[in-house]
């Protein structure tokens, strides 16, 4: 089973039927596997802060959700996670990639990087960090955690636990 | 007609269906003329109602209506497509376009000079599309929830503003209250 495998059947065995995508090159093969499961309504949105709005509704709605993205995002949603989430006590698991990271080939991903952690430690929102690829058994212990205490979640992946970007 | 007008017509309609409701005045008036429980007011977040009323349409079967603005509709653009390609046939959009942040001063948004959102709604896939004057947002609603048929209606309207107190009821009572009717 690949890790993109693993970490999605985690998402439905902790019944996860409604996840929203906004795409990153390292999301890439779980974003496939979101796609072909079909436990999963994947509805791909179009910027990170109408994603939480799809997942708040779903969630309303009866369904848990999850959102994929990449941590330029946090630069996006400040508010929706604080106003939205937060502000009514909604559960949202975030799995990040956490670009910016060792082993990354672009350098303008490094200065979002640097602010990644800053930003979810400073909006209080319990903050998961995935190196090796051995990380990720704790998975399913973070999706009960998540909807157990209604926060947002944020689960950060960086190269170095996809793999790396490859031959560079 | 102005947005509370509008509100006052077709609170009889949209009491019994789940209603997503904007932020700000919009929310303030609804809250004021009809206050139910499958009433969602957004407190925070402008330009996530159609969001948030899709998501909750996606994941339960009974009728949602998002109540949004023309100025939050162009703050948060990419729901159009999103709406247009994720077809939830128990989903209404109401989008009351009266060409004005109400919320701010009535400072003029794009939609009441050049840009058409019924246009825009079309250009992005969007299949059941009515533009109605404020007079006929009732009846045009009413035919969209019979319809069973995910519609987008523009209402325009006149822009202005009554005095309306703000929301002081919890959020997570907000909240628990409509995922009751929801679930219900």
């Amino acid at each position: 089973m690949s890790v993109s495998q693993k970490i999605v059947a985690d998402l439905v065995a902790n019944n996860i039927e409604f996840i929203t995508t906004v795409p990153c090159k390292q999301l890439a093969g779980v974003i496939d596997e979101v796609e072909a499961s079909p436990a999963i309504h994947h509805i791909p949105a179009n910027k990170e802060d109408e994603g939480i709005g799809l997942c708040a509704g779903a969630w309303m709605g009866g369904k848990r959700p999850a959102i994929i993205m990449q941590n330029t995002a946090i630069g996006v949603v400040v508010n929706t996670l604080v106003t939205l989430t937060q502000f009514y006590r909604m559960p949202l698991p975030m799995l990040i990639s956490y670009r910016g990271e060792l082993r990354e080939p672009v350098a303008c991903q490094v200065e979002m990087a640097v602010h990644t952690k800053a930003l979810l430690n400073q909006l209080h929102i319990p903050t998961y960090h995935f190196h090796k690829e051995a990380d990720a058994a704790e998975l399913d212990a973070i999706l009960k955690y998540t909807f157990m205490c209604n926060k947002p979640v944020a689960i950060l992946t960086d190269a170095s636990f996809w793999g790396g970007y490859g031959d560079q | 007609m102005i947005r509370s007008d509008v509100l006052r017509d077709i609170a009889p309609i949209i009491r019994d269906h789940l209603v997503v409701c904007n932020i700000g005045l919009p929310s303030q008036e609804l809250h004021l003329i009809d206050d139910q429980p499958s009433n969602f007011y957004m407190l925070g977040t402008m330009g996530l109602s159609s969001s948030i009323g899709l998501g909750v349409a996606l994941a339960q079967d009974k009728k949602v209506i998002s109540i949004d603005g023309d100025g939050s509709v162009l703050t948060n653009f990419g729901t159009l497509p999103t709406i247009a390609n994720n077809v939830a046939d128990n989903f209404i959009l109401l989008i009351i376009d009266n060409g004005s942040y109400g919320s701010t001063g009535d400072q003029p948004t794009y939609a009441g000079m050049k840009t058409s959102l019924t246009a825009v709604a079309k250009a992005c896939g969007c299949e059941n599309v009515v533009e109605c004057q404020a007079e006929d947002t009732g009846r045009v609603l009413q035919e969209a929830l019979d319809g069973n048929k995910m519609t987008i209606i523009v209402c325009k309207c006149e822009s202005g503003n009554i005095k309306v107190p703000v929301i002081t009821m919890d959020p997570v009572v907000i909240r628990d209250r409509f995922m009751k009717t929801a679930a219900g």
